[in-house]
């Protein structure tokens, strides 16, 4: 436990031994570029301030990271190389996207089975609420209206 | 029927709470386990003209233990490290992380050198070849160069028993 | 002797609190009026203990008394007072006292604000929150004592974690915590209601306003902590999906479900399944919360130090009151929960329809919360589940939920003509399309069609609140007195919706149009970020009571005009030697002009990240408005009448009972 304090403390602490200052501002004088940096950066998580995108993460390694973001972009590699590439060091934990495969399925598809068994659950609520409703002839009807339209007008 | 359902979705969720407590939300697995060690070519700490690439390493089974001499927690598990190099179980390399070369050697002058060599990776690119995200860290090699086992934090004397020790016999049993 | 008094209070309002949750329970088991009776006194008499342990940690702080331990951890002799007081419940055992005190404050004011409630069923109410405070107090005791003192005295104290020596963070914990325990009193009626099998429109009408209070505190906490992570945390952002805001956010969106489903089963004696179930959730939801930040389960920027056994014990108590509650709901529900009838097209509908979609979100919100933790449980890896994801299924979920309710207030309840509908809502059909071709020329071409969507769901939602709001006055003769004629209840309903368009504005326009950059510059530089020149004016040491720092002026202008002159400084705090950003921040309506000043770099020049964010302040203006719209609700009429009504039929059936 001890040990992950200092990690943590890592995030916020100024590392006295640390040579290089980890906040070195990289930016592409390409805008296309630029724009495809700051999306990966939001994308991937720090490793050592766990709660941080690697855009926000003042910790060292952070820094690295972004370096190495930055080089590959500039060699020309793709955005899903430059995920994969993270991954092969890091596992998925570095993505703050989870990828689509077996494991997270119900993750991705949990909000639509949710609201899909929600809708069901309504229509087959509504519909047997629907039917005494229908009994009702004409002039019972109207009558209903009127007294629906005075409580309407009191609330 | 229905009115027991939102109970049995609580039971789920606290089982799994339940197992959750016994875990660490913050230990990431290595990716890199089953792979072989990337390769690398660094200068060794002691002597900056020699260079060691990963060939040079394979054909035995040994541990690389990322060390800084910025990192408080290596410290802490140094002592071990000096213990399990004088019983000369396992070879140990060291790699010397995003650090300073004075300083570096200064620090393993005063608490005692139990590598046989450390690797001297200034600029950490090898660090994130390894994943490295908490120093000190360790790695288990096997005689063909691949990872088999890494460990994030200080060492124990438990973690090097249970953990290294018992599967470097393996290995090199396997290997041997 | 102090902290001595404090431990000694804390023990006499657990055994307070025995007395409050067993006896007037048995009380109203057995019909014994006496027994019941007894829920008022004991609540109160707990509820001043717990003060009165409040009042002697918050003295040991002010007094700099280190030799008790929580002190020595979380204060420090040069620490600011506000802060000392404010570090209170800066930490997990102070947090979990205060925890405490504001379940017994809400629990005394039940117990004044309930005279006309039944006396069975206030007891059970009563007795329900006596039990909640029971698991927190033993907590306390056995895991978690603040009092404890660890003598010799420690010299001096290790300062309050300096992210938390901030104005907005004073507040903020005390307000969440407010509207997170405000949910038992909810939480309390429908286990009582289950338990006497008394769950109508009177049970409804008692709950709204305790509920609409409640969500109106969390809703403010919430808005306080995003604004808080915005300015203090450095990097601009105000919302994170991160485990803790989401453990704050389930809650609010099980709440917000909960008030409208109330609504529904006050009016029309509707939902009460649904109704009951999101009362238990809501609370349920916040204790989760509870469990989530403290436990350690997950990790967060602002989760409590954790340790394994607080876990364990938040877990059981968790499985104790969330179990019992939901056996309680399996066993009772199907004999008290029924319904009444309505049709497709009503007001009913919508609303079933407004908490079925907050319902799936809450659970969205949960699933991708606890997804990591469940997927390591079963050995399948670590992953993360962070921004994008949520973004990515929350979009949908809103969307919709923002288009109904724009229809839903013009719709009669129990049955309703879709034509009679659609004719009322061309009007603000029409205001939104106006609105959108205006809003086209202004909003910038990259990402505009995602920008004229989100803005297009908030004016409609406008529009048709104030369509209602001018069809209602029509149906009166004054039309411009009925303005102020109408209900409370409708006023902030209608307020509230339109704080919820605010925020999408402000969540569309920033999202999209945030402009920032992360640059080099030395003192004299200049740099230009979305039409505004930034300069870098000066750097120069300050010093605060405990923190050295940096602090840098800049001017801003645009179009050579001076605007404005920001300072942002970069803080060290002493004792804990963190450094702390204080970001440097020229807010308008339209726009937050925002400066972080990072490291100094090795030449010299300093890292700074300067950002443009266009109608971020909508974000928490919107969040108030809401809080606000709650309070007005709260406060109607109404609910005070049929207090008054249900109070005379009681004392006329006790008159009868006691006739007879």
């Amino acid at each position: 436990m001890k040990f992950y304090a200092t990690l943590v403390l890592m995030c916020a602490v100024a590392w006295p031994a640390m040579t290089t200052a980890a906040d070195e501002p990289l930016s592409f004088a390409a805008p296309h570029l630029q724009l495809r940096y700051e999306h990966l950066l939001e994308e991937l998580r720090c490793l050592v301030c766990q709660n941080q995108t690697l855009a926000d993460s003042h910790a060292e390694l952070a820094q690295d990271l972004r370096s190495e973001v930055h080089r590959m972009l500039d060699e020309g590699l793709s955005n899903d190389a430059i995920l994969e590439f993270m991954v092969q060091r890091y596992g998925d934990f570095v993505l703050y996207r989870p990828p689509l495969k077996v494991s997270t399925w119900l993750l991705w598809l949990g909000p639509l089975i949710a609201f899909a068994a929600a809708l069901v659950a309504i229509v087959r609520h509504a519909r047997k609420r629907q039917r005494p409703a229908q009994e009702l002839d004409a002039t019972e009807r109207e009558r209903l209206d009127r007294l629906l339209a005075d409580h309407q007008r009191e609330s | 029927m229905r009115f027991a359902i939102p109970f049995a979705l609580f039971a789920v969720v606290v089982a799994f709470l339940a197992v959750g407590l016994q875990r660490d939300p913050r230990l990431i697995p290595s990716p890199l386990i089953g792979k072989p060690l990337p390769t690398f070519e660094l200068p060794k700490l002691s002597a900056p003209a020699q260079r060691v690439t990963a060939a040079d390493l394979v054909g035995q089974v040994y541990l690389i233990n990322v060390w800084a001499s910025w990192c408080v927690a290596c410290r802490e598990e140094h002592p071990l490290l000096v213990e399990l190099a004088r019983q000369q179980q396992v070879p140990l390399i060291g790699m010397n992380y995003k650090d300073e070369r004075p300083a570096a050697r200064a620090w393993l002058e005063r608490h005692g050198n139990p590598y046989r060599f450390s690797l001297f990776d200034a600029a950490g690119n090898l660090g994130i070849d390894l994943g490295v995200y908490g120093v000190p860290e360790t790695f288990l090699i096997d005689a063909r160069g691949v990872i088999r086992y890494k460990h994030v934090g200080p060492l124990s004397q438990e973690i090097i028993e249970k953990e290294f020790l018992t599967r470097v016999h393996e290995y090199e049993r396997s290997s041997g | 002797m102090i902290p001595e008094i404090g431990h000694f209070a804390l023990a006499l309002a657990l055994a307070l609190a025995i007395v409050q949750s067993v006896v007037p329970m048995l009380g109203a088991a057995s019909g014994n009026l006496t027994w019941m009776a007894l829920a008022r006194p004991a609540a109160r008499a707990q509820c001043l203990f717990v003060v009165v342990a409040f009042i002697a940690l918050a003295w040991c702080f002010i007094a700099n008394d280190f030799s008790v331990t929580y002190v020595a951890a979380n204060s420090n002799s040069a620490l600011p007072l506000a802060y000392r007081i404010s570090a209170v419940w800066g930490a997990h055992e102070g947090s979990l006292l205060l925890w405490v005190v504001i379940l017994a404050l809400w629990t005394v004011a039940v117990s004044f604000f309930s005279r006309g409630l039944p006396p069975a069923f206030i007891a059970r109410v009563l007795s329900v929150m006596g039990l909640i405070s029971i698991g927190f107090l033993l907590f306390m005791l056995f895991t978690s004592n603040p009092f404890l003192r660890d003598l010799p005295a420690a010299a001096d104290g290790s300062d309050l974690n300096p992210l938390l020596q901030d104005p907005g963070l004073i507040i903020h914990p005390p307000m969440l915590y407010i509207g997170y325990v405000g949910f038992s009193v909810a939480f309390s009626f429908a286990i009582a209601g289950l338990i006497g099998g008394h769950l109508d429109s009177a049970w409804a009408r008692w709950a709204r306003p305790w509920t609409i209070m409640a969500w109106s505190f969390l809703t403010c906490g919430i808005a306080l902590g995003s604004w808080w992570a915005y300015y203090e945390l450095g990097w601009g952002g105000w919302w994170f999906w991160d485990p803790v805001e989401n453990a704050s956010f389930m809650p609010w969106l099980a709440g917000t479900a909960l008030i409208h489903s109330l609504a529904a089963t006050e009016k029309r004696d509707v939902f009460k399944s649904w109704t009951v179930l999101l009362a238990i959730a809501a609370f349920s939801l916040s204790l989760l919360g509870t469990f989530l930040v403290r436990s350690g389960v997950l990790t967060s920027v602002h989760a409590f130090a954790t340790d394994p056994a607080r876990g364990v014990f938040i877990l059981i108590f968790l499985g104790l009151v969330i179990g019992g509650a939901l056996t309680l709901y399996a066993w009772r529900g199907p004999r008290t929960l029924g319904g009444a009838d309505f049709e497709l097209a009503s007001r009913e509908t919508y609303l079933l329809a407004n908490s079925v979609l907050l319902s799936v979100a809450t659970a969205t919100v949960l699933l991708g919360t606890l997804y990591p933790l469940l997927l390591d449980a079963l050995g399948g890896g670590k992953i993360s589940v962070g921004p994008p994801y949520f973004n990515a299924v929350f979009i949908p979920l809103m969307s919709p939920l923002l288009l109904l309710l724009g229809i839903g207030p013009a719709v009669h309840w129990k049955r309703d003509r879709m034509a009679r509908v659609l004719a009322l809502l061309k009007i603000p059909a029409l205001g939104t399309v106006v609105i959108l071709l205006a809003a086209y020329a202004m909003v910038e071409p990259a990402g505009r069609a995602t920008a004229m969507f989100g803005l297009m769901l908030a004016a409609w939602v406008v529009c048709a609140t104030v369509n209602a709001i001018v069809q209602r006055c029509r149906a009166r003769q004054q039309a411009w007195l009925a303005l102020i004629t109408l209900p409370a209840s409708f006023i902030g309903q209608s307020v509230a919706h339109i704080g919820f368009a605010v925020t999408v504005i402000g969540v569309t326009m920033v999202s999209l149009y945030d402009a920032d950059k992360h640059v080099r510059m030395n003192v004299g530089d200049q740099t230009h970020v979305n039409g505004y020149d930034f300069t870098f004016v000066s750097a120069r040491k300050v010093a605060g009571p405990n923190y050295d720092a940096t602090e840098a002026r800049f001017s801003v202008a645009q179009d050579g005009e001076p605007l404005a002159s920001l300072a942002a400084q970069k803080r060290f705090y002493r004792v804990r030697g963190m450094a702390m950003t204080e970001a440097g921040i020229d807010a308008r309506l339209s726009r937050d002009l925002y400066i972080a000043l990072g490291e100094q770099l090795e030449d010299g020049a300093w890292s700074v990240r300067i950002s443009v964010k266009p109608f971020v302040r909508l974000l928490w203006l919107g969040a108030l408005m809401m809080a606000l719209g709650g309070v007005i609700a709260a406060s109607d009429k109404r609910f005070r009448r049929a207090r008054a009504a249900v109070s005379a039929g009681r004392s006329d059936a006790r008159q009868s009972s006691t006739a007879g």
